[in-house]
């Protein structure tokens, strides 16, 4: 196994999320799940990173930012995009100033689906990034990730399939 | 000349994988102590080595010249000790070994790095004076500068003519070793707060040259402490070993029992408790006469 392998510093960048996914991710660190135990170490700079933890969606402003941290971090590096707003936008999706899924502005290989995703999940995740980035370093060539299938975009549906609610007189729910 | 060579290959070469295993269970012993499984005792060199393999990146190269620097003088501070050499030249080459890695992070145009510097230059501040004193104190009660009148055959234990400097010297390793209450250079742990400090410009293998020179600085600190317990033969040996351990202990309950505290109250700290603290011992050995 490559020493990339053993040593993922993962570096955490929160696009627009609700911080759902984010306090998740963190709880990943925490000791019922020890991530640290692979040898991860959530650094603060991408310039010390290996892999990119997105969660959000892409807005007008954040993009550019987006882009700037994954240009500033040293290859071989692997982004892994947690949570279903960085594959489509999710419940955000149709709001009118966010862009889309991560996928469309930096290259995903891992996507981690759920809203939000359990830790265990997103360890999963990461483990199997780990593996692409040993890959990367070999120079092989790594497939685009799949995209979740099931997804929440465009705009949710209730759960239960019973017709939504009439708006009332003001027309406040659309 | 075969001895000299012993000593050599030991400060060069086994230094840094001792430091890096002392790293390791730094960390796997804060781990367990936070209920955590906790990575393998080799990470650091694992982590060391991936960083070896990363891209390159560096902003001038400058930089990268003081990160060569902090580590061959942090080598050669490891060597003028173990070949037993001048204590205050010791000390004088470990300072500027620290002031290259502070003009590393001055050289960038970064304000995070910057800052890591700023506050790296407070802390030299802060435990420069207690190193001095250490070394003062060493002089009133060996007679001598040199690293290898500590250790020679019939000397004294330091520890009993300077417990106070020795426990100033607990204070100024744990600002050195990057440990919580003083840790706002640069953390091991709270890479958010700062960023990561003065290292934060160094990227891919010139880190690594950094953490090799950590390494290298680990096993220095620990080898000071040792010589605290005159270890000229086998049985002070195993008890220098033993106050190294305990120092270590030490250092990991430290870390995990305090919050960090602001720069300026370290620098306070230092030079008002600690500092009157070994004052106070080497005025006890004045006047006890014992030169």
């Amino acid at each position: 196994m490559s020493v990339l392998a053993k040593s993922p510093w993962v570096v955490h960048f929160n696009c627009n999320s609700c911080n759902g996914c984010d306090i998740e991710f963190l709880a990943c660190l925490c000791p019922t799940y020890d991530v640290e135990r692979f040898g991860v170490v959530h650094v603060g700079n991408p310039k010390h990173a290996d892999i990119l933890v997105v969660t959000g969606s892409v807005n007008h402003r954040n993009a550019r930012v987006l882009a700037n941290v994954y240009q500033q971090m040293p290859s071989p590096k692997v982004v892994v995009a947690c949570g279903v707003c960085t594959s489509s936008g999710g419940i955000f999706a149709d709001c009118y100033n966010v862009l889309g899924g991560v996928d469309k502005f930096i290259p995903v290989d891992v996507f981690v689906p759920g809203c939000p995703p359990r830790p265990e999940a997103m360890i999963d995740g990461i483990v199997k990034a780990v593996g692409i980035l040993a890959a990367k370093a070999k120079g092989i060539e790594t497939p685009v990730a799949d995209k979740p299938r099931i997804t929440v975009s465009p705009s949710p549906k209730p759960v239960d399939e019973t017709p939504a609610q009439e708006p009332d007189e003001v027309g406040a729910v659309k | 000349m075969s001895e000299t060579i012993i000593k050599l290959l030991i400060a060069i070469v086994a230094a840094p994988l001792v430091g890096a295993i002392i790293a390791g269970l730094d960390r796997k012993v804060t781990a367990r102590m936070q209920g955590r499984v906790g990575p393998p005792i080799l990470q650091p060199i694992y982590d060391v080595l991936k960083l070896l393999i990363k891209q390159p990146i560096f902003l001038n190269r400058v930089q990268i010249l003081y990160a060569f620097m902090h580590l061959a003088f942090m080598m050669l501070t490891l060597v003028l000790l173990i070949l037993g050499q001048d204590l205050l030249l010791t000390l004088f080459v470990h300072a500027f070994a620290t002031i290259s890695l502070i003009l590393g992070g001055m050289c960038v145009r970064s304000p995070y790095s910057r800052i890591g510097s700023q506050r790296k230059t407070l802390m030299l501040l802060a435990y420069e004076p207690i190193l001095v004193i250490m070394v003062v104190g060493i002089y009133l009660s060996q007679g001598s500068f040199m690293a290898s009148d500590v250790v020679a055959a019939g000397a004294k234990p330091l520890l009993l003519s300077l417990p106070l400097v020795f426990i100033a010297y607990m204070m100024a390793m744990a600002i050195e070793l990057q440990k919580s209450p003083f840790d706002v250079a640069s953390s091991h742990h709270a890479h958010q707060e700062i960023v990561k400090g003065v290292t934060l410009e160094y990227a891919g293998p010139f880190l690594a040259i950094i953490e090799i020179a950590h390494f290298y600085e680990v096993f220095l600190l620990f080898a000071v402490v040792y010589f605290f317990w005159a270890p000229y033969n086998l049985a002070n040996a195993a008890v220098g070993m033993a106050l190294a351990a305990g120092a270590f202990l030490f250092h990991i309950v430290l870390d995990n029992t305090f919050a960090r505290l602001p720069a300026m109250w370290i620098v306070r700290f230092m030079w008002v408790i600690v500092f009157l603290m070994a004052t106070t011992n080497i005025i006890w050995l004045y006047r006890l006469g014992t030169i």
